[in-house]
């Protein structure tokens, strides 16, 4: 038990993170604080793809003199995945705030319950 | 240039979808041309690689030259081919549908419609066309994006029905995204026919239990599958007509498709923990078919009315995947065909009658097969495949759909067809009834183009659809034996 | 026997020259007269097809076409044998002689909906043909939900309450009927690799007696259901707000008639009665159609309303086609099997009768038609000549499917349903004789409000009297000669021979 934690304790960060994600969405009325739980969400699933590419002893994947063999290096194609995710996970808080800004200027309020008050008036 | 067809599906709306509002600014009759035609060279190019694949099978297109697992490669089996074909077709066909409702709009509110909705037909032939599970997540990602803001500009109701789709798509991509995380991390390959090899010893970690209840719960999510449908009837209502025919048609029948690519080609049915995955998945399709039919018939918006009845019909699909034999997937294969025609007809003819005459509840739609004969001709006939009566398409895959449950001697699921199929009707017929029988109140608004049909470019679409269901149901044997028993596992033996 | 197949596709033609006209009908909904005509041009056209294949197939010959598969394995297979064709000349005749008839009483009634209540007409009609000449279960259920379908419209064809209710009863019970029918058939599919109908049967020994069972009952269901078995014909009696000319061929012809044929096909056909006589069900149909032929005479009774009555005559009539063939006898099988032809000319005599009467004095009720028969005696003979011959008296059409049947009883040893031929005989005289007696001897009542403003009219137009003139003497003609027309004695000779494999009489099998 103890080194199933210490061993993969970054995983076990990664999962209470990627959990507050749901938690979030669900039990917060405020809808930017919902927005705010699902980019923590896509956090913690970009971490743990950059967890995968790491390596005890690694370093950046850049060729350099005298260090031969991939053991030597991190693995770079996570973090060029990540990349991409993190632009996805740009894009769709973006188009999140641009529906957030609609909807405050329709209903004006963010949250959850007067919203739907007002919606249904 | 023939070489290059499979790049062509996606890079040519691709293209289009960027350019549009510059285009847009120019001219709009230009807009609709270019956006058009770009869907039509996609199609037809989707065309020309699913008959070059059935004569010479799949065909491994490498971006850039650079060979896989390193490189992107494009892999186009009779699956994804046939996927690719009928997208691209629904996308045509709404395409051209969607003229009337804009004009009204400025140039950029079209130029902007136009761009998403092009942006949407890139990713959905993204993922279908991709070999690469990564290069799926992006271009699930742009088709998602592309829906959120079409069904956004659909008003204010719309706007927080957008928002709420948008966290749940979220979730259901982040979950998708952990899932393949988990498959890469034990084969450190994306690339779908490199895992297939490379996966086969590691069926029973826990590491592939763990992927795999990810991508259901991911693509579960996107495809509206019972329970985690609860996005789909408010996005498909008050999304704007055209973008829901589209949405509706063909969304989350890409997802199923993911699933089914997934399950049936990259881990295998038979291995570690898919079967049981799948008995979930059927469990889950088989409630949600009842719930939705239930749900389809309490509703008075015939929009919303559809949208359950989406929930309901995406329960086929995932329990033909379920019971998993030939015949099942056939019905399972046919009935995304089926359902993508029917359900975007259906969806058309709402949308036409909402822009003739504003109404969309059930009660308004009295008597209107003397104004709008032949719309109301395709929307019986799509009625009548939704039930399931022959000989149009619907019926067929619901023979197939039994014959595999029967085969595989899965009782509570033919009930469940067949117990859908019959509430199918309630709800159905009563629109009907409606529509045939009861009278209307006199008018006092006045209503679009007049007393007469609908625009000959909303009416050739719907009609194209109402005729097709015919089409395929009479012609479904053709269509099986030639195209889908190939795209099954196996080749269908 | 040798039985030669020959590649023909007439039968396919004789299916789809109404649906060509349906389509037709549709785009020249304006102009009426061009309407009527593509009606009767295809009614003219579907009886020349089917009847230029008659002398083939009395020859011994079976036509047959499979244009193109309808699924996996599975073609849309059409054949003309000797049963298919009886029921095939059988509604081709009198859809000729229905289309006069729909002309007139439509025009006369000046009813709306006309150019849908033509096309669904025609629908029915291609669907009907189609399964007659169904040769495997699949083709038959396909052309068996159109006929579902198409019929729908005619029934509401009033658009009121009374029609949307009678509408959703009739989808009910025949939607969830074809439901069954169609977990029997893919079950069938799969046990025996095929749907092909053979003459006695092809399910012997392909899986356990319960399983066998089970299936049976769900096609039974699914069939019994158009041919209003009781219980389940409960949609028969309402779908009666239809216009008279649909209840006429369509109630009494088409559409229950395609149940009994199933009945029919399903034992004959798909089981065969020697597994039957394994399995042990049939007897439990034939009690089930006695039970039906006895209490729908005893419901006939007391209904006031003429289309009602003859809608309960209906329900009992077409329960001697179930009887006959779950007696599982060869005498019973051609009994009940000419019994589609005899009831069929009695019945359309007296539907048209019924709709004759409606259109011209807008009398519906029994009780209203004191002294009718001084009005209309053309009318009201053709119906005296049709109850006669539902009660079942010699040299009328009627007797001799019954002595078929009766003997078929007899030589299955179950002289038990003898009494209840009789009983019900004796019960039909009592719910149709006293409307002849009514008509031609009680003095009119004095004008009521009906009578007002149609006191001038005296016989029905000839339009719909020629049509009822000629179905009467028909039923007068095949009492004397029972294979006048279409040979259609011959032709349920030969289909239960087929069945039997040899010789009709020696009881049993």
């Amino acid at each position: 038990m103890q080194e199933l934690f210490s061993q993969y304790f970054i995983y076990w960060l990664i999962l209470i993170l990627f959990m507050i994600g749901p938690f979030g969405m669900i039990y917060k009325k405020n809808l930017v604080k919902k927005l705010m739980a699902m980019n923590v969400m896509q956090v913690a699933v970009i971490i743990f793809f950059l967890v995968l590419g790491q390596k005890t002893g690694g370093t950046l994947p850049i060729e350099m003199h005298g260090l031969a063999g991939v053991e030597n290096y991190i693995n770079p194609l996570p973090h060029a995945l990540m990349l991409t995710a993190i632009v996805v996970s740009l894009s769709t808080t973006g188009v999140a705030l641009a529906l957030l800004i609609l909807i405050q200027r329709r209903y004006g309020t963010l949250e959850e319950d007067e919203m739907l008050r007002r919606m249904n008036q | 240039m023939r070489e290059q067809l499979p790049a062509l599906i996606i890079i040519v709306p691709l293209l289009a979808a960027l350019a549009a509002p510059l285009i847009a600014y120019l001219s709009t009759r230009l807009l609709r041309i270019v956006i058009i035609g770009a869907i039509l060279v996609s199609h037809l190019s989707a065309l020309g690689t699913l008959l070059r694949v059935l004569a010479e099978g799949p065909w491994h297109y490498r971006f850039g030259g650079w060979l896989p697992p390193w490189g992107i490669e494009y892999v186009i089996d009779p699956l994804s081919g046939s996927m690719a074909v009928l997208i691209s077709f629904i996308s045509l066909v709404v395409a051209i549908y969607s003229g009337p409702f804009f004009k009204a709009d400025t140039w950029l509110r079209k130029g902007i419609f136009y761009a998403l909705y092009a942006l949407l037909t890139t990713g959905l032939l993204g993922m279908v066309v991709t070999g690469d599970v990564f290069n799926l997540y992006v271009f699930l990602e742009i088709s998602s994006l592309a829906a959120y803001a079409l069904i956004a500009s659909g008003g204010h109701k719309a706007t927080v029905a957008a928002f709420r789709y948008l966290l749940i798509g979220t979730v259901g991509a982040s979950f998708y995204l952990l899932g393949i995380g988990y498959l890469y991390a034990i084969t450190g390959s994306l690339n779908m026919a490199d895992l297939v090899h490379r996966l086969q010893p590691l069926m029973d970690s826990p590491a592939v239990l763990t992927a795999v209840v990810m991508l259901v719960v991911g693509m579960g999510i996107k495809m509206a599958l019972f329970p985690m449908h609860g996005w789909l009837p408010d996005a498909y209502t008050y999304a704007p007509p055209p973008a829901t025919a589209f949405i509706s048609g063909v969304m989350t029948k890409v997802s199923a498709y993911v699933l089914f690519r997934f399950f049936f080609f990259v881990l295998g049915a038979m291995n570690g923990p898919v079967p049981a995955a799948l008995t979930v998945v059927g469990w889950a399709a088989a409630v949600g078919i009842i719930i939705g039919s239930v749900m389809a018939i309490a509703q008075t918006d015939f929009r919303r009315m559809l949208a359950y009845s989406s929930v309901a019909q995406i329960g086929y699909i995932a329990l033909g995947l379920a019971i998993g034999n030939t015949f099942a997937l056939i019905g399972a294969v046919l009935h995304i065909l089926n359902h993508a025609v029917m359900k975007s007809c259906l969806f058309l003819v709402a949308g036409g009658v909402k822009w003739k005459t504003g109404e969309h509840t059930i009660e308004k739609y009295a008597e209107l097969s003397r104004r709008m004969p032949l719309t109301m001709g395709a929307f019986l006939i799509a009625a009548l495949s939704m039930v399931g009566l022959p000989p149009t398409a619907g019926f067929f895959s619901k023979w197939y759909l039994v014959l595999g449950a029967m085969e595989a001697w899965m009782w509570p699921y033919i009930v469940v067809i067949i117990l859908s199929s019959l509430l199918n009707a309630v709800y159905f017929f009563r629109v009907i009834e409606h529509v045939y029988m009861k009278k209307a109140e006199p008018k006092a608004t006045e209503e679009n183009g007049g007393g007469r049909e609908l625009p000959v470019a909303m009416l050739v679409p719907i009609v194209l659809l109402g005729v097709g269901i015919l089409v395929i149901g009479v012609l479904n044997e053709p269509i099986v034996t030639q195209i889908l028993q190939y795209a099954l596992p196996g080749g269908g033996r | 026997m040798a039985v030669d197949f020959v590649l023909d596709y007439r039968p396919l033609w004789a299916v789809l020259i109404s649906m060509v006209a349906a389509g037709l009908i549709l785009l020249s909904g304006r102009h009426p007269n061009l309407r009527e005509s593509w009606t009767i041009l295809a009614a003219f056209g579907k009886a020349a097809i089917v009847y230029s294949m008659l002398p083939t197939v009395l020859a011994g010959t079976v036509l047959e076409t499979t244009p193109l598969n309808i699924a996996k394995g599975i073609s849309l297979h059409l054949r003309v044998d000797t049963m298919g064709m009886l029921f095939a000349a059988l509604a081709s005749a009198l859809w000729v002689v229905t289309s006069f008839y729909s002309i007139g009483y439509m025009r006369e009634l000046d009813e709306k909906h006309q150019t849908g209540y033509f096309a669904s007409f025609a629908v029915c009609l291609s669907a009907t043909m189609g399964i007659a000449f169904a040769a495997n279960l699949l083709t038959f259920f396909v052309f068996y939900e159109i006929l579902t379908i198409a019929t729908y419209p005619l029934v509401i064809h009033k658009r009121n309450e009374e029609a949307i209710n009678s509408g959703r009863k009739y989808l009910v019970y025949t939607l969830v009927a074809g439901q069954l029918l169609l977990i029997g058939i893919i079950w069938t599919q799969l046990l025996a690799g095929s749907g092909d109908f053979q003459a006695g049967g092809f399910l012997a020994g392909k899986a356990s007696v319960g399983v066998l069972q089970t299936i049976f009952v769900l096609m039974i269901i699914g069939t019994a259901v158009k041919a209003g078995v009781m219980p389940l014909h409960g949609w028969l009696p309402a779908a009666m707000v239809a216009p008279t000319p649909v209840s006429a061929l369509l109630h009494a012809v088409a559409v229950v008639k395609a149940g009994a044929f199933g009945i029919l096909r399903v034992i004959g056909f798909v089981f065969g009665p020697k597994l039957l006589a394994e399995i042990g069900v049939a007897t439990f149909l034939a009690w089930v159609a006695a039970f039906t032929i006895i209490v729908s005479s005893l419901i006939a009774l007391a209904q006031d309303n003429l289309k009602r009555r003859l809608a309960f005559s209906t329900v009992g009539q077409l329960s001697y086609v179930v009887l006959g063939a779950s007696l599982l006898t060869p005498l019973g099988f051609l009994g009940g099997m000419y019994h589609i032809i005899a009831h069929a000319f009695m019945k359309i005599t007296l539907f048209f009768c019924a709709g004759a009467v409606y259109a011209t004095h807008h009398i519906s009720n029994v009780s209203e038609m004191r002294g009718i028969g001084r009005k209309m005696p053309f009318t009201m003979g053709a119906f005296a000549v049709g109850s006669l011959g539902i009660a079942g008296l010699p040299f009328l059409v009627g007797f001799i499917s019954k002595w078929n049947i009766a003997l078929g009883a007899l030589q299955g040893g179950q002289g038990i349903f003898v009494a209840v031929l009789i009983g019900s005989a004796m019960l039909s005289s009592a719910y149709f004789l006293p409307i002849v007696y009514m008509a031609f001897f009680k003095e009119p009542e004095e004008m009521t409000h009906h009578g007002d403003h149609h006191g001038q009219h005296g016989e029905a137009n000839l339009a719909m009297l020629i049509p009822l003139v000629i179905t009467a003497v028909f039923s007068l003609i095949l009492g004397v000669l029972p294979n006048a027309g279409g040979s259609f004695y011959d032709l349920a000779v030969m289909t239960a021979k087929s069945i039997v494999g040899g010789n009709l009489m020696g009881g049993g099998w």
